[in-house]
């Protein structure tokens, strides 16, 4: 608990987000990185351009500014790697939804895990926090 | 005068909306969740609100990267439903309180909550979700609707306390409205759930039902949980629960509880749900 009063420090705040396992949360430094991946994700939410990314993906890529490596990530469906390079899951969620993925066929392949034991994990009650929420504090 | 009358809180996971749509809010996956929220649905033709303060967030629909408001208020006429990259969703369009949501938008600014004010944006699963699960497949809303956004994707989101004092500040600008409105204010989210990274699909009942009862009674504690707790022990998405305290905050010292849900999966999250009232 933090007293109502006490202000926090950004570098401590944002430093604290490293230590738990298996999460890349969208700092600012995130988004910078990956805003044109995020924005052309987002250009997948009107039909004309969704029909125009499935007719030729790696040529709807060329109008937008993002990293070699980005646009690869993107091509390759390789979330976490997106994550990485500064993509963002609500936006990826265009790219996937397009796809005909659900969020949690999409979301699966972030994990070690196939899609099937994905939900077979979730329907017996999820991934437990015991043990994944701290790197340093292994609790 | 208006007056805020009860408080709900609920999951808004985009499934139960293709649920709804497709007709599957009864089969055995669906079941348990939906038959949580008859009571609810029934409370709710009982109450008949005019208005609802919808309290959710944007998943990158009606914002995106170019412009990331911490709180925003819907000050327009009607909000359409977002092609969110399947189409959008065939629901009615959601009719806004122009009046209400200005004068709320003044009163906050004035209170010192510099809003943002949006007059038009569509809406995404984040608030039609919600209302589906509250008032089922009807031609037309029963409710006008005042939505106020919260940025819980891009960092730093707003702390709980933040949010808290902002539901206080709601209270206080609703209760100065000379129409005499049945208002209810929903908090959307949550509960436990994380969409990202190899940690994916990370649920805690133990500490979702805490959260639970934290919202319940005179305690004013959940304000003040940090950012980090709700990452560490709900996973990345499971901050969305910040936007429940906005909700708790404008039901003023003490609530009671008159419904509680709480059911796990739906998808990669946790559904929790709660209805409550005001108490002096």
């Amino acid at each position: 608990m933090t007293a109502p009063t006490e202000k926090q420090n950004i570098h401590d705040y944002i430093a604290a987000f490293d230590d738990i396992p298996g999460t890349r949360v969208f700092t600012a430094a995130r988004a910078r990185k990956g805003y044109w991946l995020n924005q052309f994700a987002m250009s997948l939410m009107t039909p004309e351009n969704r029909e125009a990314w499935k007719a030729d993906e790696r040529k709807y890529l060329e109008n937008w500014p993002m990293s070699d490596d980005q646009k690869e990530a993107i091509l390759a469906r390789d979330y976490n790697r997106c994550l990485d390079l500064g993509g963002n899951v609500y936006f990826l969620a265009k790219v996937f939804s397009t796809d005909g993925l659900s969020f949690a066929e999409a979301v699966s392949s972030m994990t070690d895990m196939t899609f099937p034991e994905y939900r077979e994990m979730m329907n017996k009650g999820g991934r437990s926090p015991q043990g994944n929420r701290s790197i340093k504090g292994g609790y | 005068m208006a007056r805020i009358t009860a408080g709900v809180a609920s999951s808004h996971v985009p499934l139960l909306g293709v649920a709804v749509d497709q007709g599957k809010t009864g089969d055995e996956y669906f079941g348990p969740i939906f038959a949580g929220y008859e009571w609810t649905k029934a409370w709710e033709k009982e109450e008949k609100p005019d208005v609802v303060i919808l309290v959710y967030n944007d998943h990158a629909s009606a914002f995106d990267m170019k412009i990331i408001p911490t709180f925003a208020i819907g000050c327009g006429e009607r909000y359409k439903s977002a092609d969110e990259g399947w189409g959008p969703r065939p629901v009615p369009d959601v009719e806004g309180h122009a009046d209400l949501g200005w004068h709320i938008a003044q009163s906050l600014i004035l209170d010192e909550f510099d809003m943002t004010i949006i007059n038009e944006m569509d809406v995404d699963h984040g608030m039609t979700v919600p209302l589906s699960m509250m008032f089922g497949q009807p031609d037309k809303w029963p409710v006008k609707v005042v939505p106020l956004a919260v940025n819980v994707v891009t960092y730093p989101v707003p702390s709980g306390n933040r949010c808290w004092a902002l539901g206080e500040a709601i209270a206080r600008a609703v209760e100065s409205f000379p129409e005499d409105l049945n208002v209810q204010i929903w908090g959307t989210g949550g509960m436990s759930h994380q969409l990202q990274g190899p940690r994916a699909g990370l649920l805690n009942r133990e500490w979702d039902n805490k959260f639970l009862d934290m919202l319940i009674g005179d305690s004013d504690a959940a304000r003040f949980i940090p950012h980090l707790e709700y990452l560490r022990e709900t996973g990345s998405e499971g901050i969305e629960m910040v936007m429940w305290l906005v909700m708790r905050g404008a039901l003023g010292k003490k609530t009671k509880c008159l419904h509680r849900h709480y059911h796990i999966p739906c998808s990669n999250t946790a559904i929790g749900h709660l209805v409550l009232e005001p108490t002096e």
